[in-house]
């Protein structure tokens, strides 16, 4: 399986992407924003097909889509009413220009699933160094940020008098978010974003582990789940995608299970 | 002279364009224990964000401990009004833990002194054995005890608590009042302590911070909750009404209490 130059580099690819959405998935199930991502990721899409139509790479396009939906839904806030209803109108927006730049390519077909559903085959190496760039920024930023905004996320009132600015976290955090999202439908498409960025991570939140625990052990399960859809697919020929996101839903449904058992 | 733990100078507060409190002045002496009392949206939380340095002053000054008032001032501890519980899968230690300097950059990590203080304060709320359980599994006494130790962590000498009596059951009440009191004595704190009932705070406190129609009026309980003082207060006929130990405010003409002051604790009070 590793004789094989795209596996290797599936394999290294899907380490880098995993081991973002991990920690930050877990920040993001904590905050109780999921659905943030989700809308990110639609902006994405929009994002990848604008790009593919101008003749650039979809993970730029892709990239600059949600960061620039990502910070302003960090300005927007959290008091900006219904904001529900906000990020579902964006995503909607932005799902129908996806829609509309993949009907004026003519390779439409193959570039929609890729984007839908991920292509970690495809993978090449220019890309793998983009991702490596992107990873180690993400997660050096990410622990620069992670006390604060453990602080801030469980309770804002107390932070914001100790001095914290709730704002300036708020954007950061969502423009890691929208990076982490970007990456991550490389791997398993803007659809099955979730897979990575909150099965590993709501798994670990139910543990109720330390923070600092959790978040390592996020990456761990992160990567593991995606190098097992990579080696399942590999002997199966089923998509990856679809194994990564099986084994995210068994592991977190075996986790609940244990907890039942266990009296917890 | 002795500095006063707090002072606050012809100050003005607004909420988006109202004025909330309209020049209002009043110095709280080191070690005392205060009762913000006021019916709701008479600006008491207004008054701790204030303190806190969160509200801008339309006009005045707010001094504690004779330094003007800044964000961030680990001086002054804060227990915000409790509120949708979020994280409640972590464990009550760790949830302490995230405030012990909180405002830091870097990754969550305690250190040896860190978990030392975190102990501290948990043991200091006699919390230790709430360390260890999920957060969402706790009554809500319980989770006040936990934001209470988050309060000590910067061993703070003005202690600001907003509402920390509200969804407590009346017997609950008097034991959260009581411990927070014997708290503030043995650390020598001075506290503002909001509630919607004065009943349970009766023989703790030594003033009475009472917020109404824009004012404010500070002084002891026998010179504050009286029918003179509030019906000046408020501009308006006010009764109080002290039966079997207890105190009630109550508007005349109408009838109705100003604030729910029934407190059915059974308690008595010096």
């Amino acid at each position: 399986m590793l004789d094989y130059d795209f596996m290797r580099i599936a394999f290294c690819a899907a380490f880098l992407v995993a081991a973002v959405c991990g920690p930050v998935g877990w920040f993001l199930v904590l905050r109780g924003q999921t659905f943030a991502s989700h809308a990110l990721s639609h902006v994405g899409f929009a994002g990848a097909t604008g790009a593919l139509l101008l003749g650039f790479s979809p993970l730029s396009g892709m990239t600059l889509g949600a960061l620039s939906a990502g910070v302003l839904m960090g300005f927007a806030g959290e008091r900006t009413a219904g904001r529900d209803v906000m990020i579902g109108l964006v995503l909607s927006v932005a799902l129908g220009l996806g829609a509309l730049f993949l009907h004026f390519l003519t390779h439409a077909a193959s570039a929609a699933t890729a984007l839908l559903f991920g292509d970690i085959l495809g993978v090449s190496r220019s890309m793998l160094l983009w991702l490596l760039v992107l990873s180690v920024s993400c997660l050096a930023v990410l622990a620069f940020l992670s006390r604060p905004l453990l602080f801030a996320s469980l309770q804002p009132e107390l932070a914001e008098a100790k001095g914290v600015s709730i704002r300036l976290l708020d954007v950061i955090f969502l423009a890691l978010v929208a990076l982490a999202t970007a990456e991550c439908a490389q791997i398993t498409g803007i659809l099955l974003v979730f897979t990575l960025m909150v099965a590993p991570a709501a798994t670990l939140l139910r543990m109720g582990l330390a923070p600092l625990v959790a978040l390592a052990g996020t990456i761990f399960l992160a990567v593991a789940e995606a190098w097992g859809g990579l080696v399942l697919s590999w002997y199966t020929d089923a998509p990856t995608s679809f194994w990564i996101a099986l084994i995210g839903g068994i592991v977190f449904l075996l986790t609940c299970g244990a907890q039942r058992l266990f009296g917890r | 002279m002795n500095i006063p733990a707090l002072e606050v100078s012809h100050v003005t507060l607004a909420r988006g364009g109202q004025v909330v409190l309209q020049d209002i002045s009043f110095a709280v002496p080191k070690g005392s224990f205060v009762g913000v009392l006021g019916a709701n949206g008479a600006g008491k939380t207004t008054v701790f964000r204030a303190l806190l340095g969160l509200e801008p002053l339309q006009s005045g000054t707010v001094t504690v401990q004779g330094v003007p008032v800044h964000q961030g001032n680990p001086k002054v501890g804060y227990m915000p009004q409790m509120r949708k519980l979020v994280g409640g899968q972590l464990t009550g230690w760790s949830m302490v833990a995230a405030a012990r300097k909180g405002q830091k950059w870097g990754l969550p990590w305690c250190g040896r002194p860190g978990r030392a203080a975190v102990d501290a304060a948990l043991e200091a709320v006699d919390a230790q054995d709430l360390a260890k359980k999920p957060v969402a599994s706790l009554s809500g006494g319980q989770r006040q005890r936990l934001l209470l130790a988050q309060t000590l962590l910067d061993d703070p000498s003005l202690l600001l608590l907003d509402e920390p009596l509200a969804s407590l059951d009346p017997a609950r009440m008097r034991e959260t009042a009581a411990r927070i009191h014997a708290l503030a004595q043995a650390r020598a704190m001075t506290v503002l302590m909001s509630a919607h009932d004065i009943n349970p705070l009766l023989g703790l406190m030594d003033h009475v911070l009472y917020l109404a129609r824009g004012k404010a009026l500070l002084g002891t309980v026998d010179d504050v909750i009286t029918t003179e003082a509030l019906t000046a207060l408020y501009n308006a006929p006010v009764d109080v009404v002290r039966a079997g130990g207890r105190v009630f405010v109550v508007a005349e003409g109408g009838g109705a209490a100003l604030q729910p002051h029934d407190c059915t604790g059974g308690h008595t009070h010096a």
